[in-house]
């Protein structure tokens, strides 16, 4: 296989735990949506935290994203 | 007023629409740009002032006037600047006070500095440059930069390492050995505790950074897809509309992003003083 292409197929697969990112954002929404719906007087407390790991899962994805730019400019 | 307004505006737009600008590479807008070369002669130490260095102050410059506007005139019952000051503090005071209780206080300056900084740095960015304007004083963001990010990353964990030393003398090695943990398995947990602490600073430099990278890119990806959608003219110069839509929503969710960058960035800091101030878990 030519080596450039190697590159981008291994890009490609640098950005596959953004399937993660996906899950994990969809279940973590979920379940604070939950919780909200279910006590909303509780939510006020809630919500810092909750993007505190909005945040944190989010940057998992990004870091993905650093190294299939990594491999695609080295 | 409101006539000329508009009229100004359907000139730019028709100018624009007319005349698309040529197309950037999205990462065109991350370069350095050398504003004033200090030293003049080749000397190793480079010093100069890059727009880099003139976006850090002009956000060092901005979070100083806001907070001299705020307390210029203090009253018991506080107006609009003072309230914004004071939304700030007790915001960043709040936020210290519930990670580590009344003992983090004098660190309160260390902290609000550093979220105003980044917070300045991230929300300068998103501004939209004036059209016209040279080169090198187009909007730059600096915290898309890994270098400053890291720079403040070292910073903060440097400050937990010295408080920790500090308050703790060597008793803050005990942070590597939780209690409660069999002696039988330190061997495991020492290593990965010393590990979990030196990526510290990688992790926090790496996620301000690239969040920062990956949204600006993304709003210069959708507005290339505007420029070359008009530029093929016809029917395809409507569809443009629909890159307008997702540029609008991609900056708003910058705008929360900036925000929430600063938070999470502030807030790390001030979990890992917690865990300088109370080593042994």
């Amino acid at each position: 296989m030519d080596a450039e292409a190697a590159k981008f197929i291994g890009a490609g697969l640098a950005v596959l735990p953004l399937l993660g990112v996906g899950l994990g954002l969809g279940i973590m929404f979920g379940n604070f949506m939950q919780g909200a719906f279910r006590n909303p007087s509780a939510t006020a407390g809630l919500t810092p935290q909750f993007y505190i790991a909005f945040a944190l899962t989010e940057a998992t994805g990004l870091f993905a994203l650093v190294i299939a730019f990594i491999i695609l400019a080295g | 007023m409101a006539g000329t307004l508009t009229e100004m505006l359907g000139q730019f737009m028709r100018e624009l629409i007319f005349n698309p600008v040529r197309v950037a590479d999205p990462l065109e807008q991350f370069e350095i740009k050398n504003l004033i070369p200090i030293p003049v002669s080749g000397e190793p130490l480079d010093l100069s002032i890059t727009n880099s260095t003139l976006w850090m102050l002009i956000g060092v410059g901005l979070s100083v006037l806001l907070l001299l506007f705020s307390t210029r005139r203090l009253q018991l019952v506080p107006g609009a600047m003072q309230s914004l000051g004071e939304v700030t503090y007790e915001f960043i005071a709040k936020m210290l006070h519930d990670a580590t209780g009344n003992e983090g206080r004098p660190l309160l300056p260390f902290v609000f500095t550093l979220f105003l900084f980044i917070f300045m740095s991230n929300f300068l960015g998103l501004l939209p440059t004036i059209p016209g304007t040279p080169d090198g004083l187009h909007v730059f963001t600096p915290t898309s930069h890994i270098i400053v990010t890291f720079g403040l990353a070292t910073m903060s964990i440097g400050v937990v390492i010295l408080v920790g030393f500090i308050k703790n003398g060597l008793n803050f090695l005990r942070l590597f050995a939780p209690s409660g943990v069999p002696w039988w398995l330190m061997w495991l947990i020492v290593p990965i505790e010393i590990v979990s602490f030196l990526s510290r600073p990688i992790s926090l430099a790496v996620r301000l950074f690239a969040n920062m990278l990956a949204g600006h890119i993304v709003l210069k990806v959708f507005a290339g897809f505007i420029t070359s959608l008009i530029a093929a003219g016809g029917a395809m110069s409507l569809v443009a509309i629909f890159p307008l839509f997702g540029i609008v929503g991609v900056f708003l969710l910058e705008f929360l992003v900036a925000f929430l960058q600063a938070f999470v960035f502030t807030v790390l800091t001030c979990i890992y003083l917690q865990d300088a101030l109370h080593p042994s878990h």
